[in-house]
């Protein structure tokens, strides 16, 4: 029981001098509804919910009446609904088969406008200008040395002259196509997917697919770009946030869990904040414990969607700011390894580090991406040899994405790491494709460059691209001379071998 | 994606150029799409950085003699018309769809060989030297053969072409000696319709 005497007092105190003895009176009376002077718990219970519902009531009044407070009140609601709608579900493992249907919808849409756009075409008699993804000219198959050396000795008559001819056809010919600077830009699309982006030359071709058009732009940066945009800042605090509170955890059943269903909803969060749209094939072959996964490169992307379907080891450099700071928290739940920017260079220290981490059954295994460069996914370009000189399994896996839902290929020379982000979540989705191959290991005698052309092969066969010999990051730097040489020992061989062929007749 | 012909309107000089060189307008298309994207500053005009960046050009023994045609002499920036122009002499002989009043069109067997004949004759005095000959035959075989080699192929190059016994070989002897060579189907390109 409280007295009133109690309840005065204590009301004293809380409110100050500002309230008279008149109003305390009449608080009290209020309060005490059955004027015994005591204030039993019914009657205090019912004194606290009034005094409750006053102050919602209160704050509803205060926060209608400000601007801040609507955006403030929206936003709650907005988390809520993504809470519930989407992480909820995909913590959970459930899927409401949106996407899939999304999918199909865009894809009617796509071939209901290029139908359209030849209709027009037809109309106004004029050749509907699509973009040849066959190149220029007719280019023949890269030849083998022995191919070319065939070639050049049938071209090559008695004349010195007409093997310059020879030598300044195929020059002419890389300088109007060649493959790999067209590995650098953005794939070419059969069919317009109604994004400006992909077809820089857009006209108005007629009012319904402008209309379409417009709509489709409304609905991706109204309501799909925001959307994305909460998902993804709301997923990197969770990842900061939960990762060090896992790692608390003493090591054990429990700490390996949890850390895996952590990993599990961040990156499942980072998925959805993507719109990625991924299919997995032969899952029996992912990449276990104590090996280096490899996979071709086409956008820092790459990595969560492979970390969606299972826990890697990065390698890279430590960066500051909130790179770094999301390099320290995922350092805590698993195992990196990043390198100072002085160690990178040491290439014995690095490939001690990553022997010492395969070695480590217990570890799960490294994703190394060994073509050091973003290309635009139509080709793989050459590995570097340092990951398959460590000598444990690989296992391959090929990554590609369907170009008609969103542009996935980051040109790091055109756009910053976040106007790329940007740019992909205001595209339609990314949709990709990844396979994980059978793991490969070197063969005895096989040397490491031998090997990793045999793992790139593989994974260019399965992918569907088209497997280079050049080296993807000498982009920025000159070719070397080695290359040439190769020709010109070629051509001396030729050049020879008539002169003896020559002498021999005239003796 | 639109019609062609409302897609060359942004390249100057598309007409006048498709008349000159016998190029289609698709293939005018396609040329500056690839102008634009060798064109690394995006300045509208090629320089010898943005060539020597195409891997394959730096693999080819004379890819430097081969940038160098491109640019006309003293300067050191290609446009697209000149680009273009160039490209032009290797289209085959029977594409030749420019006018009766053009001087010759770009894909005669002269105009070709005129090309050919440039790209040894590089101080442009209407003759190919000893020295000339011997440099265009060192790029092509480097450090593979000795220098006496060197020097008895070139002898024997210019033993054979040289009929005025002037030592050095003019654009009518060079036209002689490759008589026998099929100069169309040598510098042709398939270029996709």
């Amino acid at each position: 029981m409280i007295s009133t005497a109690e309840l005065r007092e204590a009301m004293k105190k809380l409110l100050g001098q500002q309230v008279g003895h008149r109003d305390l009176e009449e608080i009290l009376r209020d309060i005490d509804l059955n004027g015994d002077g005591q204030v039993d718990f019914e009657e205090f219970v019912r004194m606290m919910s009034r005094g409750l519902f006053s102050v919602i009531l209160m704050t509803w009044t205060v926060c209608t009446s400000e601007p801040l407070c609507w955006v403030v009140l929206s936003l709650s609601l907005w988390w809520t609904l993504l809470l519930v709608f989407i992480i909820v579900p995909s913590v959970a493992g459930i899927s409401f088969g949106i996407r899939s249907l999304y999918m199909r919808a865009l894809l009617q849409i796509f071939k209901w406008t290029s139908s359209q756009m030849e209709i027009r075409a037809k109309e106004k008699n004029e050749e509907l200008y699509k973009p040849y993804s066959n190149g220029i000219i007719a280019k023949q198959p890269s030849l083998s040395l022995m191919q070319q050396q065939q070639q050049l000795r049938c071209c090559s008559s008695d004349c010195a002259f007409s093997d310059a001819l020879f030598f300044s056809r195929r020059a002419v010919e890389s300088i109007v196509d060649d493959e790999v600077t067209k590995c650098f830009s953005a794939q070419e699309l059969e069919n317009w997917n109604l994004l400006t982006r992909s077809n820089c030359r857009f006209r108005h071709i007629s009012l319904r697919l402008t209309v379409l058009w417009g709509l489709g732009l409304l609905l991706r940066y109204c309501l799909l770009l925001p959307l994305r945009v909460a998902l993804a800042v709301s997923g990197v605090p969770l990842l900061l946030v939960l990762t060090p509170l896992v790692s608390c955890l003493p090591d054990g059943a429990l700490h390996s869990g949890l850390s895996e269903k952590v990993h599990i909803v961040c990156y499942g969060v980072f998925v959805r904040a993507l719109t990625a749209i991924i299919t997995y094939h032969h899952q029996e072959n992912k990449p276990r414990d104590g090996g280096i996964c490899v996979a071709n490169h086409t956008t820092p992307i790459d990595i969560i969607i492979l970390a969606n379907d299972g826990c890697y080891s990065l390698v890279g450099q430590v960066h500051g700011g909130l790179m770094g700071l999301l390099q320290r928290a995922l350092v805590k739940a698993s195992s990196h390894i990043w390198f100072e920017r002085s160690e990178a260079k040491d290439r014995h220290l690095v490939a001690k580090r990553l022997g010492d981490h395969v070695a480590d059954k217990n570890k799960p295994p490294i994703l190394i991406f060994p073509e050091g460069t973003c290309i635009n996914n139509t080709s793989v370009m050459m590995f570097k040899k340092g990951s398959f000189e460590v000598g444990c399994s690989v296992y391959p896996v090929a990554i590609k994405y369907d170009p008609r839902f969103g542009d996935a290929f980051w040109n790091s020379s055109k756009c910053g790491i976040i106007s790329y982000l940007l740019w992909t979540m205001s595209s339609w989705a990314i949709v990709c494709s990844v396979w994980y191959l059978p793991p490969m290991k070197r063969e005895d005698g096989e040397s490491a460059v031998d090997f990793s052309n045999r793992v790139k092969s593989a994974i260019a066969a399965q992918g569907g691209l088209v497997d280079l010999v050049w080296d993807g990051a000498l982009k920025r730097s000159k070719v070397k001379d080695d290359l040439k040489k190769e020709q010109q020992k070629l051509y001396s061989k030729v050049l020879m071998f008539d002169r003896d062929l020559r002498n021999r007749n005239n003796i | 994606m639109g019609s062609s012909k409302s897609t060359l309107q942004h390249i100057p000089n598309a007409q006048e150029l498709i008349q000159e060189t016998g190029f289609s307008p698709a293939h005018i298309q396609r040329l500056y799409e690839r102008f634009d994207l060798l064109d690394r500053d995006q300045m509208g005009r090629l320089r010898v950085p943005d060539f020597e960046a195409i891997q394959e050009l730096a693999e080819n023994p004379i890819g430097d003699r081969i940038i160098g045609a491109f640019f006309a002499s003293g300067k050191d920036t290609v446009d697209f018309p000149s680009f273009v122009r160039v490209l032009a002499h290797f289209q085959p002989t029977d594409a030749n769809r420019s006018r009766d009043s053009a001087p010759e069109p770009y894909t005669s067997p002269n105009r070709k060989l005129r090309f050919a004949f440039q790209l040894y004759d590089q101080d442009r005095d209407g003759k190919i030297s000893r020295a000339e000959l011997l440099q265009v035959l060192q790029e092509m075989l480097g450090l593979q053969v000795s220098d006496e080699q060197l020097q008895s192929i070139a002898e024997r190059a210019i033993q054979e072409a040289d009929l005025d016994q002037d030592d050095a070989i003019s654009f009518e002897e060079f036209k002689q000696s490759l008589e026998k060579v099929d100069i169309d189907q040598k510098m042709r390109i398939g270029f996709l319709s």
